[in-house]
């Protein structure tokens, strides 16, 4: 049978439980993926970064040696935002039009992957919106990787 | 002798030249899988969680890369330790071979029974094959069909106590896949394993019984959540089968935390249930593994 004080001891720990799941889950109104990644211009930033790191990124960079970079700025920006649940609509190539013919690998697919994670990171995005985001991007692998 | 040398050695060169391109465009650095989607490698030495093979191959190489891993895990339950060094490499994404040395530490039993050896060596060698899928990228699991080949060194007292056959194979087919932003935003790996096996104690204890000389179908599964892209907490479950008359024989159980800082290195510590083995109860504790991969 179960004394007064295993009575107490157990509902102290149902409490913290309960708590910690407060804690770990989503209030109510919790911004969108969208606002974490600090709105418009936390995506621009966050594309700017991305940019300047794929330039130096050797596994891929060449895959963008011949790419207007303003256009793929601009392209990069609409597609962030639409995926992440903001207010833009992405006009540019389909994924599988646009990387037609360019021999793309699953290591530069995940190259690029590794240095959106860098830049969120290192602009403090939060691991959920980081992840609800790669989430929307990873269905693209299958239009730009060919097999 | 001193008329020209060049030509053989410019052709030397042409061929090391050509070689070294071939090696970079084919089997570049493996590294081109995401962070910890290699896996840890299991104690028989197949890329996995700590007790479960997976699907997943080791070290980090896509289809045009090759990469492996070296590993080094220690358990300790009490009354007996467990001691693992392997090797595995992985073809193209598409072909692990891979080689384990356990040797378990008889400890308490040696003593107990005034066995005439403190531990039992056992080698493993396995190959695992993906048939389909990716882990992350595809609809449907990444599935493959893996085969370790296990001998058992020491079989003297496993012999004796009734086990059948100093070697056996195991076979299993595992189905792994990760999803994304699965549990609260953080990304989930589940894992199943079917395998067919006669081993007792995982083969650290032969082969058939006297209670059952014949395969067993069990099936082994995991589940870890990626709090970060580094580190990953989970919990592992392996059936067994229980074939020897002297000894009941338990399924083994796991939580572990493992850290991946970086694509060179995993730590992975874990707490162990492997409940009763060769009639010492309750055999639970710790479990570390280190692993590199290249």
């Amino acid at each position: 049978m179960l004394g007064h004080s295993q009575i107490r001891l157990l509902a102290l720990q149902a409490f913290l439980l309960a708590g910690l799941i407060a804690c770990t889950s989503h209030p109510v109104g919790n911004p969108t993926t969208f606002e974490q990644l600090g709105g418009s211009p936390g995506i621009e930033a966050i594309v700017d970064d991305l940019l300047e790191i794929i330039v130096e990124d050797k596994r891929i960079n060449l895959q963008f040696a011949d790419a207007d970079i303003l256009r793929l700025r601009t392209q990069l920006i609409d597609q962030l935002c639409a995926e992440s649940g903001g207010p833009c609509v992405y006009n540019g190539l389909s994924m599988g039009e646009a990387h037609a013919g360019r021999g793309i690998t699953t290591a530069q697919f995940n190259a690029l992957v590794e240095d959106l994670i860098t830049v969120m990171t290192a602009r403090k995005v939060p691991i959920r919106a980081q992840n609800r985001l790669l989430k929307r991007l990873a269905p693209m692998h299958r239009e730009i990787v060919v097999p | 002798m001193t008329h020209s040398p060049t030509l053989p050695k410019r052709r030397l060169c042409h061929l090391i030249l050509g070689a070294s391109l071939a090696a970079s465009n084919v089997a570049a650095a493996g590294d081109g899988r995401l962070l910890a989607t290699g896996g840890a490698t299991q104690f028989e030495g197949s890329a996995g969680g700590g007790l479960v093979p997976w699907a997943v191959l080791s070290g980090y190489g896509t289809g045009e890369q090759n990469g492996g891993t070296a590993f080094l895990t220690r358990v300790e339950t009490g009354d007996y330790t467990l001691e693992v060094a392997g090797l595995a490499y992985t073809f193209g994404n598409r072909l692990e071979l891979s080689y384990a040395r356990q040797r378990l530490g008889l400890g308490e039993l040696q003593r107990r029974l005034a066995l005439p050896t403190e531990r039992f060596d056992a080698d493993v060698v396995g190959a695992k094959l993906r048939l389909r899928g990716d882990l992350v990228y595809t609809g449907g699991p990444q599935l493959s069909l893996g085969v370790q080949h296990k001998r058992q060194l020491d079989f003297a007292v496993p012999g004796a106590v009734g086990a059948r056959d100093d070697r056996g194979t195991d076979f299993y087919l595992a189905a792994s896949k990760l999803f994304l932003a699965a549990v609260d935003g953080r990304h989930l790996l589940v894992n199943a394993t079917l395998r067919s096996t006669r081993a007792n104690q995982a083969g650290l204890l032969g082969f058939g019984g006297d209670r059952r000389t014949g395969r067993s179908l069990v099936v082994e599964s995991s589940a870890a959540v990626l709090l970060d892209p580094h580190v990953a907490v989970g919990v592992e479950y392996r059936q067994k089968p229980d074939n020897l008359g002297f000894a009941r024989e338990d399924d083994w159980k796991s939580a572990f935390l493992a850290w991946f800082p970086n694509k060179h290195v995993a730590v992975v510590a874990a707490y162990v249930d492997l409940g009763s083995i060769a009639t010492l109860e309750r055999q639970r504790g710790a479990y570390l593994s280190v692993q590199a991969s290249f």
